[in-house]
């Protein structure tokens, strides 16, 4: 075998510094194959209507859920499988992430996915079932959050947070200097059913306006249930026609 | 560089690595090992033009066959719903009692009833539609807005005050009798009353000075919704108070609770989420859980 060794193989082999540079060049290649189109290919966040930021309150309830860690235990994308679609509904669309930093996408289920769970239940249930889910589903394995019900949300930095969230999400900012400006207001508004809502209801179409738990002031518990209530409701897919979202 | 050496037994060249006297052969790999790899790599030249593969900057190659996941449960899903077309377009066009009549179509809606009762009511109304507080019971016989097919139906399609739904049953929200200044505002004496004169009716252990006075109190100001004789109205949702039966629990604490915060449950409609066929075997479904009228 001696005459193999001025093989290309050997010389590889046999030089680290070269075995490690074209290691390099190969992995990076398949690592750009899989990331970068992501950023590049105009196709990956379908062009459907209906996506608007999270309403204050929605925003403040998104924070509530990445603090309890409810994505470790509950998932928010319904994949493209029959079973799937028929239990939860439309798959999910990238573009039903697209203000989510991060993603709430989850990698385990041992609760249900939470992709459409928006007014799939009361929001007496979603209290009830807050401060003890076994009051309702004896069976469940999930923490209580009894102490949500009646504590008062922090909502002073709201609009740090949108700020925070139109510096980290690129070229395009996510809220528009009217929605910053109203965002306390809007907050406000989003619990309390009496008042007028239209201002909030332009901004923020779509969005829940009730007194969630029943309680008095903004509770913790409101504006996770106001996010809740959000969820999966905003793409409107009778008007979606299935050759937009093939890709 | 390790020397090179040659293994005396087998004549084959080593590695020049040797561990513990132990030293590698420097053998080509096996042929098997590598035709395998050959055709791998043979079957990727054939993925990429079959399938979607390579990102081109604003685009990607598609591959000749279309094939998309998306595609594919778009498919499967269309697939599935024809080979049950044979009784969902049957229950489409059936009347609810005609369902219940034909046998093939009453075992195959409590079927697909009980997989979308599963799926969507199970959270609030229990795994046998046994109910839980502040969601009605679906087996027993006492309805809050009817137990006929047509209203079971209707009270799924559209919901009990669903506020995104504009044919949903809004019924008459009970007021908070501690704190609303209309119909009228009452007393914390006077919500006790009525709540022993309301015990009264289906229990004997409420304090029975206090039901005295209750009852003219009840006649006064709940009577209009619960009827005269508490026996419930189901057009405004207004349950029946005398049959010993609780919605929100029935001692006396959660009377007071009631009377003095109100009450108005919402369920939500599922006409958006459900489509048709499968709203109709789930009113099937909850009629035959036991109660239907």
């Amino acid at each position: 075998m001696a005459q193999d060794k001025d093989t290309i193989h050997h010389k590889i082999e046999k030089n680290v510094v070269l075995m490690f540079i074209l290691v390099l060049i190969t992995v990076s290649i398949g690592g750009m194959v899989q990331i970068l189109p992501l950023f590049t290919i105009e196709s990956t966040i379908e062009k459907v209507d209906g996506m608007r930021p999270y309403s204050p309150l929605e925003l403040a309830g998104w924070n509530i859920y990445v603090r309890e860690g409810c994505y470790l235990c509950h998932s928010q994308q319904i994949r493209p499988f029959r079973d799937e679609v028929e239990r939860y509904g439309h798959y999910s669309l990238a573009a039903e992430s697209m203000y989510d930093h991060p993603f709430q996408w989850g990698s385990k289920r041992t609760g249900p996915d939470l992709a459409r769970v928006g007014g799939k239940y009361s929001n007496e249930w979603h209290t009830a079932h807050l401060v003890n889910p076994r009051a309702v589903v004896p069976e469940s394995v999930m923490p209580t959050y009894q102490w949500m019900k009646s504590r008062p949300l922090k909502f002073d930095d709201v609009q740090d947070h949108m700020k925070t969230l139109n510096f980290i999400s690129g070229k395009k900012p996510i809220y528009t200097p009217e929605m910053i400006a109203n965002a306390k207001a809007d907050l406000a508004m989003q619990i309390n059913p009496e008042g007028d809502a239209s201002g909030l209801l332009k901004r923020y179409p779509k969005a829940v306006v009730a007194n969630f738990t029943g309680e008095q002031g903004v509770t913790e518990m409101d504006a996770l249930i106001a996010y809740l209530q959000m969820l999966g409701t905003l793409v409107n897919f009778t008007d979606v026609k299935p050759e937009q979202l093939r890709q | 560089m390790a020397k090179q050496e040659k293994d005396p037994v087998s004549g084959v060249e080593t590695t020049g690595h040797e561990w513990d006297g132990i030293k590698e052969l420097n053998n080509p790999v096996p042929r098997w090992w590598l035709y395998i790899f050959y055709v791998c790599c043979a079957w990727s030249l054939v993925y990429w033009v079959l399938y979607p593969a390579w990102p081109m900057g604003t685009w990607h190659t598609a591959g000749i066959l279309g094939w998309t996941q998306r595609v594919e449960v778009e498919q499967k899903i269309a697939d599935a719903k024809k080979a049950q077309s044979g009784f969902t377009d049957r229950i489409a066009s059936s009347s609810l009692d005609d369902i219940r009549k034909a046998p093939d179509l009453l075992n195959f809606a409590l079927a697909g009833g009980k997989a979308a009762f599963g799926v969507n009511c199970v959270p609030c109304h229990g795994a046998g539609g046994q109910g839980n507080p502040g969601f009605p019971n679906l087996a027993d016989d006492k309805w809050l807005w009817g137990g006929t097919l047509a209203d079971i139906y209707t009270t799924i399609k559209h919901g009990i005050r669903a506020t995104d739904d504009a044919e949903t049953r809004p019924g008459v929200a009970m007021p908070a009798w501690a704190t609303d200044s209309a119909p009228a505002k009452l007393t914390a004496a006077q919500i006790s009353d009525v709540a022993d004169y309301v015990l009264s009716l289906s229990t004997k252990t409420a304090d029975a000075a206090g039901a005295t006075r209750g009852a003219p109190i009840f006649a006064e100001n709940c009577a209009a919704c619960h009827g005269d004789k508490a026996q419930g109205n189901q057009d405004m949702g207004a349950p029946a108070l005398s049959d010993g039966i609780w919605l929100y629990g029935g001692d006396k604490k959660t009377l007071v609770e009631t009377i003095s915060k109100g009450r108005a449950g919402v369920m939500p409609s599922w006409t958006k989420r459900l489509d048709d066929p499968t709203i109709k075997q789930l009113a099937v479904y909850v009629h035959e859980l036991g109660g239907g009228k």
